[in-house]
Formats: structure tokens, C-alpha cells, sequence
């Protein structure tokens, strides 16, 4: 704490442990902090509490306070007296409050989970070895805490609907369901789509669909994350793999200038699925549902796999040295990407500077309608970071008219094209012809189809990096499956091509060595280092842009106006 | 090094002449010769499998034909040498046993690599591969020696089956809720 500001936190008491929290935190995260876990389905730091599934029970009490003096009350040890209340309490329904003492562990507290347990198994399937949840299930978890592990039920189990289609995206399995709302509670209060409810009553209440509604909005698959057990599954994941085989990777949602953090499960060398990471200060613990497709762009037919001259497979090394005769000496002009890494943006910018310094470079703009959540209008990831590294100063346009122009006048030879498809922003097949183009890219595109020589990269799951989002917060995401066989790793195309262009000094393709190179060319980058950014990002300065009229309106955790304040202030 | 002599003792006569050797050793040619052999003609004698024995790693149908393996990929995951490979699918809604929803469409065994620790029959919460009584593993190649799911199930066959917990369910399924 510093000078000034006096510490506001306040001594709350776990299992006889002090603890300092602040003020009004939720018992179940108070607890947590502890190092101690609070049992829970209903409850998620991110939705409204509602108290319905009973499994957080635990005692608590307050120091006693004399009604009619209101003096303290003590022991004959001078300690205050507690006043514990006589029934279990719910934590999640509970703030810490000052000198509050809280029983996680006692006999009581036990027997309630065991009891709470019980209930919830009577009627619930058999069903773990089919179900997808198996291995990141809480109900799984908790029964074997506090699971009897034999029934006593020996009457008809309910039967409820399997297999029902919620949306295009989600299945539900009623009977596995445990009615604790937090798929109803997110859809109300997070995707502002209210379409599901609890209908009968009693062991017979059943979460559905309203009539005439589905569950299709582009967030419905955070209702699977949320829920505690397999009662939601992905259409997409279902039946794919087992959680427990996955390599978790943490990553960034590339679709728009938001970067949701994301978890890569992949299982040797092949991605399953995407889910959010949680980031209080970017997606809280969501993440749109059109960003967890990506990853089969990785296995796309229309994947390049193979370095090319004219179409002729060719060593990496050909191709870089005939990119680097066709680059230098000629008018080049270059064409970066609002979907490179930092640091390829970087090493684009420094290979201008390699061909002559004064080759014309651009960027294709992307934008779309934001939904004011976590999909930004700017649908770039990167287009903080070409501005940050110095690969251009302008927004990026979506129509490269000033290219077109540039290349029906004759005044440009050859192109380098990192990652984009020319054809898709305003310049022609034919104008495209006229030049000789170097591409670097992921996919094939009908730029690739007329370029001289063609340069396989990475996508985002193959290679680590960083981007900037809309909040100028720098991530970092890691490389989560090996890159396609034959395809340099790491940053080393770029490395390898400035190598080739004449740069006076190699650069080893790793990340945190082009860090190293950017400290001195980029201020605001001038003390950080790629290994001391934090797994949730850290914001550099954005005052040298705050002129620039970004197209991103408000969203979740960002707001334009405050932002280009602060910068201004 | 320093050597070590060993002192030998000098042979007596009778040793000396070899014959009491030769006539313990001629003793229990003969009573072997007389005794009933304890080796058998493999491979057209077989022996006796007793219960318990752990031989190749089969999958198994319950007595209904239906294939008992849920493809949860418990024994993958158990398996220490990493000799299982299940591909997971989903059972089309219009099968008989849709109600079970998941079943492999591709299980492989590599007997390469297989310890016949018996640990994936342990783990197998659908009591749906056993290491039965198959001892010899013969073949000309190695993709021979990976087992497939076809032959899987024909060295499984059929096994009783005390629970028939899919039939319970579909039956409780049909019979619908008590007050309902
Ligand atoms: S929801 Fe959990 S406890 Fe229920 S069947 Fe699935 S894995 Fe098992
Ligand atoms: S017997 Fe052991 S080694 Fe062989 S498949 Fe089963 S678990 Fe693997
Ligand atoms: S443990 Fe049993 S049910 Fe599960 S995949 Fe293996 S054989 Fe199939
Ligand atoms: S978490 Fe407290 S009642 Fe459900």
C-alpha cells in the first residue's frame, strides 16, 4: 500500500486463520484465497448469486456485541466471543465482513456436503464413461469427496430428455443437469438473450429452450464452460476426445482487436478445442463462439505447406534469395497484416528499412459490426501493434486503392505480401499480374495463385508471439502444436528472408530476441521484456496515437471515449 | 591385481575312474524314461488356461451382441506403455443401441507394445475388454501386430454379463417418469 492511501482491507477469520480481504468479497472467494476450497455449482464470480444449489454450506459467525451496552463481548481469555450461527450458511451468498469467523472444515459442514451430494446423485445418470464433462466434472470431483459411493436410492431414477439440440452449437442432457442456472443466469445477464428457463417442478424441473427459441447467439458456448457438469456439451467437441488427454496452451482469440484470452487443447500435434482463460481486465471468463472455430484453419485444405517459385516446389533458401533479388533494387512496396504477431510486424518493418527504407507499406483493414461484448468492429487482432512497431502510421484502409493506383501507374515492380489476399481489398487479378509478388502466408488465396514466389509461415496455434489489443494491453500467446512438416519454425521465415535481404545483424527467431531488438527502435517497448509480460497482458502507452480515430466502440472492460481521455490526459 | 590360488583336492581312485558318475547319471535316465512326460506336443497339445491368466487383450459383446466398449478412454489413459489408440464416435440416432450414444469407431491394440499388465481390464468401467486366454502373437509385419477392432471383437466373443445396465436404462427410458 502506499503513502496516503490507508490499507481498506479487513480481517476475516478462516479455520481460525486470519485473513486480510476486502471489503464485501465473496465468502467463496475469500475463502480461496485462503488456499481453500468452498464447494460449489450455482455460484460464478462473473453472475449474479442465487443460492439454489446448496453445496457451498459452511458455519459462520461474528464477534458477539452486548445488546445492551453494545461493548464486545469477550471470553474469560480476553478473546471476543463468537456468535456463531445456530444453522450451515451459504458462502456465496455471504460478504466477508469485518472480524467474521468461517468453519470450511467441521463436522457439520462436511455432513451437509455429504447430504447436498446425495440429492444431487439420486436421480443422476450413470453416464460418466459417455460423458464428455468426465475428467473436469464438479459434480465427479465432489462426489468423490464427499460421495457416499454406493446408493441408497432404490427407487425408479427420473427420466429426463438426452440429446436435445439447444442451438446449432450446444446439446443438452437434461438428466445430467443439476438445476443450478448458471446457463440460464449467463444467457440473461452476459449474452442479453434470454432463451432458456427451468420448466415442472420439483425432481421433474427441466432446463429447455423457451418455445420458438433457440440458443444461437454467439456466445452460447460459454454456457458449456460454466456448466458444472455435462449436462451442455459443444456440438463440436462432442464425443471428440477426452479432456484429460489435452495439452492446455494459453492463447489469444485472433478474430478481433478484443484478444479474449484463450486455453489451445490439443492432443499431439492436433487442436480439439478453444475455451476462454479467464482476464478480469479483458473477457472476464467468456469468449465468443465464431473464435473457437479458428483452429481448423490449421488443418484447411487450402493449407501452404511448401515453399515455391512460379509453383515449382523450391528449398527455403531459393526462395529467399530470389524474394531478396525481386525485393531489392526494385520499387517494392510492401503489404503487412493486422494479423501478424508484433514481432513480425517488426521484422517487416525492418526489411523495408533492408530494401531502402522508402518502399510504400500497407495494411488491410478488416471491420465488421462490433457487438459492444467481446467482438470489436476493428477485426484485426493486431492493428495496435503495426502502429506500435512503426510498420505503418496510419489506420489501415479496407480498400488499397493507393496500391492499385500505384501499380497501374507502374511506379511498383514487386510486392511483398505477408498474409493477405490483395484480390479481396480493391486490387485486381490483373492489376496483381503486372508485378512480381513475394507472398508469405498461411493459406492459398488468389494472390499466392499469381505470386512468383510463395513462403509458408505460421498460424497463430504454431507459433508463440504477442499482439495488442484494443486496449494497447500486449499478450502473449504460445505455440501449441508443431507447425506443417517442412516449414521453418518459429519467426524464422522472417529472420531468415531480412537475413537474406542484407540486414547487417542476424536475429535469432525467437520471440524475446526480437524483443531485445525492438527495446531499442520502439519506445513504448523500450523497458519491457517478452518474458516479464504477464500472463494477462500488460498496457503500454498509447499517447503517441491518441489522435488516430479507432473504429472499436464500446465493449466489455472498454470503452473508447475513457480511453482516448486518459490518453489526452 | 593381486591373484588368489585355489588349492584343488587331489581325486580319489573311484573318481578317478568315472564309473559311479556315469551310473547316478544312467539312474535317472531310466526313471525319467518310465516316468509320463511332463512337456506337451505343441502346438498340437495345448495346455490348460487357468482362471486369472493374463493372454492377449480382447474387446467383448455382451450377450446380446450389442459391443460393450463406450470408447470412454479409460484404458488408453491407463495403459502404460501407451498401446491403445481408440478414435471416439457418436452411435447414429437411428441405431438400436442409440441410447448409449458413444461407441469406438476405430480401437487398436499395438501387441508390439503391450505388457499384459491386464491394467486396462481393471480399469474398464464397462467390463468391455479382458485379457482372456490367447498366448501366442504371431505375425509377418508390424501393422499385423497392431489389432484392430474387427479382430478384437472375434478373439473377445461374447461374455456373461451380470449387470445389463444399458438394457435397465432403455427399459426405464420406455417406462417414462412415475407420476408423470
Ligand atoms: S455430469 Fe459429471 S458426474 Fe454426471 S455423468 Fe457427466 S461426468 Fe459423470
Ligand atoms: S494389458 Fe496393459 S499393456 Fe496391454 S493393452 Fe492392456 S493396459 Fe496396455
Ligand atoms: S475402458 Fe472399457 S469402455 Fe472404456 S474405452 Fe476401454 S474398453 Fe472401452
Ligand atoms: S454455490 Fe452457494 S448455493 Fe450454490
Amino acid at each position: 500500500m502506499s503513502e496516503g492511501q490507508e490499507d481498506k482491507r479487513i480481517p476475516i477469520y478462516v479455520d481460525g486463520e486470519e485473513l486480510k480481504v476486502d471489503p464485501g468479497t465473496n465468502l467463496i472467494d475469500a475463502v480461496a484465497l485462503a488456499g481453500k476450497e468452498v464447494p460449489h455449482y450455482c455460484y460464478h464470480p462473473k453472475l449474479s448469486v442465487v443460492g439454489n444449489c446448496r453445496m457451498c454450506l459452511v458455519e459462520m459467525g461474528m464477534p458477539g456485541r452486548d445488546r445492551a451496552t453494545g461493548e464486545p463481548m469477550l471470553e474469560e481469555d480476553g478473546s471476543p466471543k463468537i456468535m456463531w450461527v445456530p444453522k450451515p450458511v451459504i458462502a456465496c451468498a455471504t460478504n466477508a465482513a469485518p472480524g467474521m469467523h468461517v468453519r470450511t472444515e467441521s463436522d457439520l459442514v462436511k455432513e451437509c456436503r455429504e447430504g447436498v451430494m446425495e440429492f444431487l446423485l439420486v436421480n443422476h445418470p450413470l453416464d460418466c464413461p459417455i460423458c464428455d464433462q468426465a475428467g473436469e466434472c464438479r459434480l465427479q470431483e465432489f462426489a468423490t469427496d464427499y460421495g457416499r459411493g454406493y446408493s441408497r436410492f432404490i427407487e425408479q431414477k427420473n427420466v429426463k430428455p438426452k440429446r436435445t439440440r439447444l442451438g446449432p452449437r450446444v446439446m443438452l442432457d437434461d438428466e445430467r443437469c443439476i438445476l443450478c442456472s448458471r446457463c440460464i443466469r449467463f444467457c440473461e445477464e452476459v449474452a442479453e438473450d434470454p432463451v432458456l428457463g427451468f420448466v415442472d417442478r420439483g425432481s421433474y424441473t427441466t432446463l429447455t429452450a423457451f418455445p420458438g427459441k433457440e440458443l444461437a447467439n454467439n456466445y452460447s458456448l460459454n454456457t458449456v464452460d460454466i456448466c458444472p457438469v455435462g449436462a451442455l456439451t459443444s456440438t463440436d467437441f462432442r464425443f471428440k476426445m477426452r479432456v484429460w488427454f489435452l495439452k492446455e496452451t494459453d492463447s489469444i482469440d485472433t478474430e478481433s482487436s478484443v484478444g479474449c484470452n484463450t486455453v489451445v487443447g490439443s492432443r499431439e500435434g492436433k487442436i480439439y478445442r478453444i475455451t476462454p482463460r479467464r482476464n478480469d481486465h479483458v473477457n472476464d471468463t467468456w469468449m465468443p463462439d465464431s473464435g473457437r472455430a479458428l483452429y481448423k484453419q490449421v488443418e484447411a485444405e487450402n493449407r501452404l505447406t511448401g515453399y515455391s517459385i512460379e509453383g515449382r516446389p523450391c528449398s527455403p533458401d531459393e526462395a529467399f534469395s530470389l524474394a531478396a533479388t525481386l525485393l531489392k533494387g526494385h520499387r517494392a512496396a510492401i503489404v503487412g497484416s493486422g494479423r501478424l504477431s508484433v514481432e513480425e510486424q517488426y521484422l517487416l518493418r525492418r526489411m523495408r528499412e533492408a530494401v531502402g527504407g522508402d518502399a510504400p507499406t500497407f495494411l488491410v483493414g478488416r471491420t465488421g459490426e462490433g457487438d459492444g461484448k467481446l467482438l470489436s468492429a476493428d477485426r484485426n487482432p493486431n492493428t495496435r501493434g503495426a502502429l506500435l512497431t512503426g510498420l505503418v502510421d496510419t489506420l489501415p484502409k479496407e480498400d488499397l486503392h493507393d496500391l492499385a493506383h500505384l501499380i497501374a501507374e507502374g511506379e511498383v515492380d514487386t510486392l511483398l505480401v505477408a498474409g493477405e489476399d490483395l484480390t479481396q481489398a480493391g486490387v485486381t487479378r490483373e492489376q496483381l499480374k503486372r508485378v512480381q509478388i513475394v507472398y508469405m502466408g498461411t493459406h492459398h488465396n488468389d494472390t499466392s495463385s499469381v505470386a512468383k514466389v510463395e513462403i509458408p509461415v505460421l498460424t497463430v496455434f504454431e507459433k508463440s508471439g504477442t499482439f495488442v489489443n484494443q486496449q494497447f494491453r500486449v499478450q502473449k500467446f504460445a505455440q501449441a502444436v508443431p507447425g506443417p512438416k517442412g516449414v521453418l519454425f518459429g519467426l524464422s521465415n522472417y529472420t531468415r528472408l531480412l537475413e537474406t535481404l542484407g540486414s547487417p545483424r542476424r536475429i535469432a527467431p525467437s520471440p524475446s530476441n526480437v524483443w531485445k531488438e525492438m527495446a531499442g527502435d520502439v519506445p513504448e517497448f523500450a523497458d519491457l521484456r517478452f518474458e516479464d509480460i504477464p500472463r494477462t497482458g500488460t498496457v503500454v502507452d498509447d499517447s503517441r496515437f491518441a489522435h488516430l480515430p479507432f473504429v472499436e466502440g464500446p465493449g466489455f472492460h472498454f470503452n473508447p471515449e475513457r480511453a482516448a481521455e486518459t490518453a489526452g490526459a | 591385481m593381486a591373484t588368489k590360488v585355489v588349492e584343488r583336492k587331489p581325486l580319489s581312485l573311484a573318481e578317478r575312474t568315472f564309473l559311479p558318475q556315469i551310473v547316478s547319471g544312467l539312474r535317472v535316465t531310466m526313471k525319467n524314461m518310465f516316468k509320463a512326460p511332463v512337456t506337451l506336443e505343441y502346438p498340437d497339445e495345448r495346455p490348460d488356461i487357468p482362471p486369472g491368466y493374463r493372454g492377449v487383450p480382447t474387446l467383448v459383446k455382451d450377450p446380446n451382441g450389442r459391443e460393450k466398449c463406450v470408447s470412454c478412454q479409460l484404458c488408453e489413459f491407463v495403459c502404460p506403455p501407451k498401446a491403445i489408440r481408440i478414435t471416439p464416435a457418436e452411435i447414429p440416432e437411428d441405431a438400436e443401441t442409440a441410447h448409449v450414444e458413444k461407441a469406438p469407431e476405430e480401437f487398436e491394440i499395438n501387441m508390439l507394445r503391450c505388457i499384459y499388465c491386464g491394467l486396462c481390464q481393471e480399469v474398464c468401467p464397462e467390463e468391455a475388454i479382458f485379457l482372456q486366454d490367447i498366448f501366442s502373437v504371431t505375425g509377418t509385419s508390424r501393422e499385423e501386430l497392431v489389432f484392430k477392432k474387427d479382430k478384437l471383437y472375434a478373439l473377445g466373443g461374447t461374455l456373461p454379463d451380470s449387470h445389463f445396465k444399458w438394457d435397465k436404462k432403455k427399459a426405464d427410458e420406455l417406462a417414462g417418469n412415475p407420476h408423470h
